[in-house]
């Protein structure tokens, strides 16, 4: 009788108690770990950088400071304030420094930081100067490159200021042999070297700071293992006494050893995810199938009547409450394009076995029941879908997606494991595969896939093919010609592909820049040891030593170019009733229309920060004169009007997302613009690049940085986000919306695709609601989509939540791939959420 | 004689993703004209077979178009992989598809060739000929009981309900499946003693044990603004939650499974 007994287990009182802990304040930066990083780096300079690495880690974890929160159960925090952050000068740091008096106040992501800890920040951030992945990344790109970033045309912020991240390790392997079986693994790979080997100076250093980082996460459990018996003897709760023995006793023996409970599992899972977010600043550190290497421990306590389910569920929620718990402070740019607070940190539960039989098993409802208990942004959870998913486990997942909490993702195995073999990954790795971050799948523990490379604003090289290359004076694209040249569509369309084809050529410039600086300069030993084939290869994920390497930058902006290039098609060539020149004066005038007042507060705020950092002082008077020049629009009456008329014409044209055949063919094809041609390229690791088409939230501020576009989307404003119709243009319900999405090539998007969906409560209620959304699931999928996701809330109450935050602090909603806290996000963002389409009729 | 796909009908409206008009997940085909004019009726532009300019959101909508069953059928097929996960299929509804038997047929038959599910939303005023044509292509008949009173029937929706109930019969004999609909409409069925009097009839008919008691809303009302017409049913609110359950209640002590809304 499968499932049965753990489909729905009653929440502990602990847990709220644990969620209340965590969100009582503002999160806080830390400065612990950039001191005792720069004092590391001070005392090996010379030494092999992967081995500075190693003793760097060491170094920190044998003096962070610890803590165990009130009630835990599940120990380990890498912050002393709930929901704090360290920070991590080796990758970048000027941004932070620039933005000490900013960051407590700034409207995504906020961070408190004390003046002690600026203080400390202070001193040692003029170490780092020269010394960052960044700065060496920087160097290493082309100027084009370079210029191409300055235009907003791609950007590859994330993996230039921070770590990589974006990735699954061996969880499982850990949980089994311990961080001993894996010293001896290296330590065995060291001594089967022979030091006249060509590779022997490079390999035995990485094999000893595999064994350095090991050692030193043994003496951090050990530490904890300290602190808690300490506690316990001063502890006069004789309950909250045996709940910190048993802490200590798990800790003094995982990770050190292999696990022999389902707690002490538990226990060691989190060591392992948040020690990974110790050594680099990296997000995505996704648990992946956290059901399949869990479950083994479960059962068997089980059955030897070890534990109870009820027990077995409260520590799940423990984790998940934990992984919360970690947080990461970005600068302010990327902050809008990542918002939320979010890790990424991707939990799936469900799928198919490495043999191909259905996996789903008692720990993948207890996920599900987690999601439910806890209510939290992390983990990202997912769920995979097969022809062969059981129809209860779906039932129970549309439960939680009907909460409103954005959770689960919903993925397609039908498409995915092909889609990872035509890249080369095997059919057994491809069954196996999980979800990092947003949406992109991976083969587990054996894969560096640079998941999240760059964001590729789609809609830029259209503006550039209207201005013939150039952008605010500056020639930074191709001469594609005038427009008088393009006397035929194709013409027109050939110029895009060319400006496209170009641009991301200097993308990959740029990420592999960024690539090669961080095998340069931080090399992981502690994640590498964890992925296949790092020890076999000594070296580390970083220098090519994982079995697949990738790298996966987001396209965004189909629906918009769909619509634009469909709209010059059918005006322009077909119906021949406007001239290119007409469309290009209607655009640059934005249609004649005023700025939307969010927009024109956005600019004011741009231009006025420009202007004071140029030395000017501001009054409200001029502020105010700023604002009314950038939000009114200043043609004359008479081309507002053409302008409007034109605008009219594109309007009424049928647009992606209503199941258009012609029109979603023609998706297709533009989506091609960009998965075709970044196949080509290799990455200096050895592997290939392979595109996303997601924009996780940067459709919001890079669509602010990109002019109006023929579809008829105002200057601005925010662009389609992921795969799905553009806001507000599908009007034929979610099946014809879904249909649409189906039909473009989501295989050769391997690094993932993304489809929001918005849903009012009431359209998944009752049972017949809940069946009616697993069908819309599974009949999207059918037709060979690749991912699914939902937002469930009305928009009365997300507007309510814009006047009235205080009363929705837990109101979460989903943003891209991931579910992030509705008031934490910019104003901009929360607009965009609520525009988007709500589709009713369940 | 005219291919079957080739045959014409008036429409005005296709709606798809439809979870509340028969089983699983539906497209709605609304045909145009119906013999009754039902005082509540929410879809004031699917009574008249004329094709008609209706005002929406300020702007002129024209509501009314001829078409093949072909494209019709096109469209229908563009759903087929939610009908197969969820039972569901077409259903047509209206105005009255029994007054465009012709059309409705050859679409209904086209439907069954294609493997789709099929329903239909009726008044059930016709001629039984007509409605022995529909039988063999109907899944499911979803079948409105307005009252059982000829005379308050009338005042209400301008036809009596004898032949009405008469049909039921015949339908109830024939049909795969029969569902009995009564829209719950304050000031003319929502009592106690008027639902028993439907739910006793309904129990009676043979193969029948469903009945959907559908609250009244007034959602229609613009809609009779944008087609120049006064709205007979003034402020009347919808009947509350508590009235629903009692009705509720009071239709399963026939022995019915009763489900509130469609």
């Amino acid at each position: 009788m499968p499932y049965t007994y753990t489909k729905n287990i009653e929440k502990s009182p602990r847990i709220q108690r644990l969620i209340d802990h965590l969100y009582a304040k503002m999160p806080e930066i830390e400065a612990d770990r950039a001191v005792l990083i720069t004092e590391s780096y001070k005392a090996t300079e010379g030494q092999p950088i992967v081995l500075r690495r190693a003793l760097a880690f060491a170094h920190i974890l044998e003096n962070l400071p610890i803590t165990i929160r009130p009630e835990e159960l599940i120990v380990g925090s890498n912050s002393k304030a709930p929901r704090g952050c360290q920070v991590f000068p080796e990758y970048s740091y000027e941004w932070l420094e620039a933005e000490f008096d900013t960051v407590a106040t700034r409207s995504a992501d906020p961070f408190y930081i004390s003046e002690e800890t600026k203080a400390k920040l202070r001193e040692v951030y003029p170490y780092w100067k020269g010394k960052t992945t960044s700065e060496l990344a920087t160097s290493y790109m082309s100027p084009e490159a370079l210029a191409a970033i300055e235009h907003n045309i791609f950007t590859v912020g994330n993996y230039f200021y921070n770590g990589i991240g974006h990735f699954t390790v061996d969880y499982g392997k850990v949980l089994a042999v311990g961080y001993k079986g894996i010293i001896a693994e290296a330590n065995e790979a060291l001594n089967s070297l022979d030091v006249a080997d060509a590779d022997y100076a490079s390999r035995s250093a990485f094999l000893q700071a595999v064994i350095i980082s090991c050692d030193a996460v043994i003496n951090y459990a050990d530490r904890y293992a300290t602190l808690a018996k300490q506690m316990a003897a001063a502890e006069a709760d004789a309950n909250r006494r045996e709940e910190l023995l048993k802490i200590a006793a798990n800790c003094a023996r995982v990770p050190r050893y292999g696990a022999e409970s389902f707690y002490e599992a538990c226990q060691s899972f989190w060591f392992i995810q948040m020690l990974l977010q110790v050594e680099s600043s990296g997000h995505s550190i996704s648990p992946g199938r956290f059901d399949q290497y869990m479950n083994p421990y479960f059962e068997k306590d089980l059955a030897a009547g070890k534990i109870t389910r009820e027990f077995a569920q409260e520590l799940v929620d423990c984790i998940w409450v934990k992984l919360n718990d970690l947080n990461k402070v970005r600068d302010a740019a990327s902050a809008e394009g990542f918002a939320g607070y979010s890790l990424f940190q991707n939990l799936i539960a469900g799928g198919q076995d490495k043999y191909g039989n259905d996996a789903t098993n008692d720990v993948s409802f207890m996920c599900i029941n987690a999601t439910l208990h806890v209510m939290l942004p992390m983990p990202s959870f997912s769920v995979r879908v097969w022809n062969g998913s059981p129809h209860e486990f779906l039932l129970r997942a549309a439960e939680v997606t009907r909460t409103g909490v954005g959770l689960p993702a919903y993925y397609n195995d039908e498409v995915i494991i092909p889609s990872l073999m035509s890249r080369g990954v095997t059919l057994e790795d491809a069954r196996n595969y999980n979800i990092i971050g947003c949406v992109e799948p991976q083969a587990p523990a054996k894969t560096d896939g640079w998941h999240d490379a760059a964001f590729f604003n789609m809609c830029r090289p259209l503006e550039l093919v209207f201005s013939n290359g150039v952008d605010k004076g500056v020639q930074v694209g191709l001469r594609t010609g005038e427009l008088q040249e393009f006397t035929t569509f194709e013409k027109f369309y050939d110029a895009y592909k060319a400006q496209m084809n170009y641009f991301i050529k200097l993308l990959v410039n740029a990420d592999n820049a960024i690539d090669m600086a961080h095998a340069r300069r931080c090399p992981l030993p502690y994640q590498s040891c964890m992925i296949e084939d790092c020890i076999g290869r000594g070296k580390s994920l970083q220098e090519g030593g994982a079995v697949y390497n990738f790298t996966g930058p987001q396209g965004f902006g189909i629906a918009n170019m769909t619509d634009a290039l469909m709209a010059v098609k059918t005006l322009v060539y077909d119906k021949k009733v406007l001239k290119l020149c007409e469309l290009k004066e209607a655009l640059d005038n934005n249609f004649g229309l005023d700025m939307d007042s969010a927009t024109a507060e956005r600019l004011t705020k741009t231009v006025a920060q420009k202007l004071v950092a140029d030395g000017k002082t501001l009054t409200e008077e001029d502020i105010k004169s700023i604002y009314f020049a950038v939000s009114k629009n200043s043609a004359s009456d008479d081309d507002k009007k053409r302008y409007g008329e034109i605008l009219e014409m594109i309007q009424e044209l049928p647009k992606y997302g209503n199941d258009n055949p012609e029109i979603d063919a023609f998706a297709r094809d533009v989506a091609y613009t960009y998965t075709r041609p970044l196949e080509n390229y290799k990455n200096p690791r050895g592997g290939m690049f392979q595109a996303g088409l997601y924009p996780v939230s940067a459709n919001v501020p890079l669509g602010a940085q990109t002019g109006a576009t023929p579809d008829g989307r105002a200057a601005y404003t925010p662009i389609a986000d992921g795969v799905g119709p553009a806001a507000g243009r599908d009007i034929k319900g979610p099946t014809a919306a879904a249909n649409s999405v189906a039909k473009l090539d989501h295989l050769i998007a391997s690094n993932g695709t993304l489809f929001n969906m918005k849903f009012h409560p009431s359209a998944l209620a009752g049972q017949s609601g809940l069946e009616s959304f697993v069908a819309l699931v599974r009949g999207f999928f059918d037709q060979k989509g690749m991912h699914m996701q939902f937002n469930v809330v009305s928009r009365e109450t997300l507007r309510d939540a814009q006047k009235n935050p205080e009363k929705y602090k837990s109101l979460v909603v989903r943003v891209a791939g991931y579910s992030a806290l509705f008031t934490t996000l910019s104003r901009s963002l929360q607009d965009d959420i609520i525009s988007r389409t709500e589709q009713g009729g369940f | 004689m005219l291919d079957n796909l080739s045959v014409r009908g008036r429409i005005f409206d296709i709606q798809r993703f439809s979870t509340h008009d028969g089983p699983g997940i539906r497209t709605i085909v609304f045909l145009k004209g119906c013999a009754l004019r039902c005082r509540w009726c929410c879809n004031p532009e699917s009574q008249s077979y004329e094709i008609e300019t209706m005002m929406q959101n300020g702007k002129p909508k024209i509501m009314g178009k001829d078409v093949r069953v072909e494209e019709v059928l096109r469209e229908v097929l563009q759903d087929r992989p939610y009908y197969n996960r969820s039972g569901g299929g077409i259903t047509l509804s209206g105005g009255e598809s029994l007054l465009q038997p012709d059309f409705a047929v050859a679409l209904l038959k086209a439907c069954k060739e294609n493997g789709i599910n099929t329903a239909i939303e009726t008044t059930g005023f016709a001629n039984a000929d007509v409605i022995k044509r529909f039988l063999p292509y109907l899944d499911t008949v979803l079948m409105d009981i307005k009252h059982i009173n000829s005379d308050k029937h009338k005042e209400f929706t301008t036809q009596p309900n004898e032949r009405i109930l008469e049909n039921a019969k015949l339908i109830a004999e024939t049909a795969k499946k029969l569902i009995v609909r009564v829209p719950v409409i304050p000031t003319f069925n929502d009592t106690v003693a008027e639902i028993a009097e439907i739910a006793a009839f309904a129990a009676e008919l043979p193969n029948v044990n469903e009945i959907h008691l559908l609250p009244y809303h007034n959602m229609g009302r613009d809609k009779y603004t944008g087609l120049g017409r006064e709205y007979g049913m003034g402020d009347i609110k919808s009947p509350t939650n508590e009235l629903m359950q009692v009705l509720k209640q009071t239709a399963e002590q026939f022995g019915l499974k009763v489900q509130i809304g469609g």
